[in-house]
């Protein structure tokens, strides 16, 4: 009852969605008050019908209805609750409903935050969010049914594959879908602007807090699937390059361009037709990515013929979604080149190079994610593409982006004085660049990939101390004052930069100095390793709640502070027969103790592997200050203003000089 | 109790002491040189039944099996190139994450260089196009008198022609 329950909510939603799809529009395109006012409720409607579905789907897992097919191929009698109810989303099409509840969030949360925008804009935002969730509706009702039924019912399912049992599947898919799927909102209000042929200044400004949220749950989504794969893989890798992690990076790399674009449309009303471009590919590369990964055809164009419904139905949508906007650009952006004048060195020229360096790299991902696929797909042989293309190709692209991170900030608009920002950056630049020179020496001798890394974060954290020194000092009073009273989307910008130097030192210090040790260990046998001794002793049988571990203790004694013990296992996982090995780390500021299980020797020995990682936790530490970054310009003052202006209004209505003195401040 | 603690040190110092001395691990390689060439190697070579694993990570039977075949290849001292070749013999261009430069990856390995060629030729163009824009210089002297009249006499706005902004603008530069 209650998965019919469900299903029957997401039929309802599909027709709301319909009618949000199409009403709205065309009381914008007509003027109709009436029409468009029909946008907010419909979206809050379709957001609570899908919640319904969802919470309905949830409810068949945690109380083990293996009736529906979807809960019995993917749980388990003895599953624990909370991987019970992660499961809804653990399938493909549980995952599509949950893409879908996100989606008409976001709609929700447009429909209530957007009260200062004028009706045409609110409508025509909310009518393209309905339709990009008709699409994905469709998919949801006509191919990939989560309520589907099994009969005859089965005595128990058949557990949810045991990778995801882990709490990186908690928040990693519901953040990463947040971003995926914010990304909508931006396209949808790229869309109404080239509806409405007005590509100003405020549409920037409107679009703007929405894309940098949506960047920031993807940036979280991104870096907690990272450290999910480091903890859950068993070797402690942090980025593979594998065609689902080049999904999330794409739209992260054109999202990223994107807020650098949106920032000089709203500021000097540069770059629009570009900015709008941005928009529509970032979404359209979050399709792409969806299709990637939920169409089986990265694991073999061979696979996704097997079954090409659901692949053909998300090319069908991605084809209409990019070729509809293209189309619609191509007739609407305006001709003429918009904003004001700016020199060869500016601000603006400045975040021009921004984007070609991001867009050139996104384009180099694209490039190596699709071309065996297509290489395949035209018959001409099978080939693989993989770390090492992309490290060769992505690092020379991205590099000299980070370089721009410590000047770009410090650049006026409009027109730069470079005589003067060398001046001032040279010392900046200088001690860097000695810093980064000797300190590899300190390790093993010259290194010129490590020196290349610190350099640049050097480099951005000198920059970044200048760019506050740079706001605070022609002010009286106290600087600390000053400090704290810079906006948040000045702090944002300078926090989220100062992530990517955190993040530049961890990817340097961990490709470069690791160190790991492959031994076969009789019990009380020892092994250092970085100057930690690790004695182990010996492996024991535990069980879990639907496997049984065998556990084994390490003693490991540091270099400096206490001993402390580890237990890395070794997993047999009940239903599924699947061996799991369930890595043991201790996690420091300046390193990760990393150990993982091998295989059984006789007299109670192991082969174990003991790995040291130096900064390996600045790689994540760097992408939770990316996403404060975001939040902090997000949450910028002028974007508050204007919500709290929104509740000031009815008393506005009397008062009228009460909506003044924010301007002032 | 405080009778039991210098004893309680005495026992811990003497329970290392008296244990056997922990002896040293042996490595997993019987040649670690070997080992080292073989996972140098194998991590720039696919698991062909794998999704989407080198043959350094995966721990299928066939990537086992292959981690053999090629230690015996080295063993009887074949080169790198000559164990590679070997492989792309049997299992075609698949098995090297590394693609290999020929003309089916000419534009694979070509195309970031253009992507970014492209780009910086676009953005040249968007540059030069800018400076066709008229800027604040070319604004006529007589603009300028007018707007400096009505700087100092503001009383000479007509009313009504000011009107309130509908989105204030921030008063400094954010970002």
């Amino acid at each position: 009852m209650i998965p019919e329950l469900g299903q029957f909510a997401t039929i309802l939603a599909l027709v709301v969605a319909l009618v949000q799809g199409t009403l709205p529009l065309l009381g914008a395109q007509r003027g109709e008050q009436r029409l468009m006012a029909l946008g907010r409720p419909l979206a809050q409607a379709q957001f609570t019908l899908l919640l319904v579905a969802f919470a309905a789907l949830a409810w068949s897992f945690l109380a083990h209805d293996f009736s529906v097919k979807n809960v019995a191929q993917n749980s388990f009698s003895q599953l624990p609750a909370v991987y019970r109810f992660t499961a809804t989303w653990g399938s493909h099409e549980g995952s599509l409903l949950l893409w879908t509840l996100i989606l008409a969030g976001w709609s929700a949360a447009v429909a209530v935050f957007s009260r200062q925008l004028p009706p045409e804009m609110v409508a025509r935002v909310l009518g393209v969010l309905g339709l990009v969730s008709v699409g994905f509706l469709v998919l949801l009702v006509f191919t990939s049914n989560p309520f589907e039924r099994l009969f005859p019912i089965p005595l128990d399912g058949r557990d949810l594959n045991p990778l995801l049992q882990d709490a990186g599947m908690i928040s990693h898919p519901p953040l990463l879908y947040m971003g995926y799927v914010g990304f909508s909102v931006a396209f949808a209000f790229a869309i109404a602007a080239l509806l409405s042929g007005r590509l100003d200044a405020a549409w920037a400004r409107w679009s703007r807090p929405w894309t940098t949220i949506a960047w920031t749950f993807l940036t979280l989504g991104i870096g907690l699937g990272s450290w999910w794969a480091y903890r859950e893989l068993g070797w402690g890798g942090w980025w593979f390059w594998d065609p689902t992690e080049n999904a999330s990076l794409m739209p992260w790399l054109a999202g990223t361009a994107l807020i650098h674009a949106l920032a000089a449309t709203e500021k000097r009303g540069v770059f629009s037709n570009w900015s709008v471009l941005l928009a529509i590919a970032t979404f359209s590369l979050s399709l792409l990515g969806t299709f990637l990964v939920r169409s089986g055809v990265l694991s073999s164009v061979h696979a996704f013929a097997v079954d090409p419904l659901r692949g053909l139905t998300i090319l069908a949508f991605l084809g209409i979604v990019v070729g509809g906007s293209m189309v619609l650009y191509a007739l609407r952006a305006p001709r003429m080149v918009t904003g004001g004048s700016f020199g060869v060195f500016s601000r603006e020229s400045l975040l021009l190079g921004n984007n070609v360096f991001l867009v050139a790299a996104l384009g180099a991902v694209l490039l190596g994610t699709l071309y065996p696929l297509f290489v395949d797909a035209l018959g001409l042989g099978k080939i693989s593409v993989g770390p090492q293309y992309f490290n060769a190709v992505f690092v020379p692209l991205v590099a000299p982006a980070l370089f721009l991170v410590g000047i770009g900030p410090l650049a006026r608009w409009k027109q730069a004085d470079l005589p003067d920002l060398m001046s001032r950056l040279k010392w900046a630049f200088g001690v860097a660049l000695v810093s980064a020179a000797l300190l590899p020496l300190t390790m093993d001798g010259i290194n010129l990939q490590v020196t290349l890394g610190l350099f640049l974060a050097l480099w951005i954290l000198f920059t970044v101390l200048q760019g506050f020194a740079l706001r605070t000092q022609h002010y009286q009073g106290s600087r600390v004052r000053r400090l704290f009273g810079l906006p948040r989307a000045f702090w944002g910008m300078q926090f989220a930069h100062l992530g990517l130097a955190v993040m530049v030192v961890g990817v340097t210090m961990v490709s470069n100095y690791e160190t790991e040790r492959d031994v076969r260990m009789p019990i009380g046998s020892h092994v250092e390793l970085a100057g930690y001794r690790f004695v182990f002793q010996g492996v024991e049988e535990v069980p879990g709640p639907n496997y049984l571990a065998g556990r084994g203790t390490m003693e490991i004694t540091p270099p400096r502070g206490r001993p402390f013990t580890l237990y890395p296992e070794k997993r047999h996982y009940n239903a599924s027969g699947m061996i799991m090995t369930q890595a043991a780390v201790d996690y420091g500021l300046f390193r990760d103790v990393y150990i993982s299980l091998g295989d059984p020797l006789e007299d109670g020995a192991w082969t174990a592997r003991v790995y040291h990682k130096p900064f390996v936790g600045w790689l994540w530490l760097g992408a939770v200050m990316l996403a404060i970054g975001g939040g902090l310009a997000a949450t910028d003052r002028r974007y508050r203003v204007v919500i709290r202006r929104r509740k000031a209004t009815p008393a506005a209505a009397t008062v009228p000089a009460a909506t003044v003195p924010e301007v002032a401040t | 109790m405080r009778s039991w603690i210098p004893l309680l040190l005495v026992f811990a110092f003497l329970v290392p002491a008296t244990l056997p001395a922990s002896q040293p691990a042996l490595p997993n390689a019987d040649d670690p040189v070997l080992e080292a060439r073989l996972n140098t190697l194998a991590a720039d070579l696919r698991c062909v039944v794998c999704q989407n694993e080198t043959l350094a990570e995966s721990r299928a039977s066939l990537a086992l099996d292959l981690r053999e075949e090629i230690r015996e290849m080295m063993r009887a001292g074949l080169s790198d190139t000559a164990v590679v070749e070997s492989l792309v013999d049997r299992y075609g261009d698949f098995v090297l994450y590394r693609p290999p430069l020929k003309p089916l990856t000419y534009a694979l390995w070509g195309g970031p260089a253009a992507f970014l060629f492209i780009g910086f030729a676009l953005a040249a163009a968007a540059l030069y196009r800018r400076r066709a824009i008229p800027g604040t210089e070319d604004i006529s002297p007589d603009t300028l008198a007018q707007a400096s009249r009505l700087l100092q006499h503001p009383d000479s706005i007509p009313s009504g022609s000011v009107t309130e902004p509908t989105s204030p603008s921030p008063p400094q530069d954010t970002r």
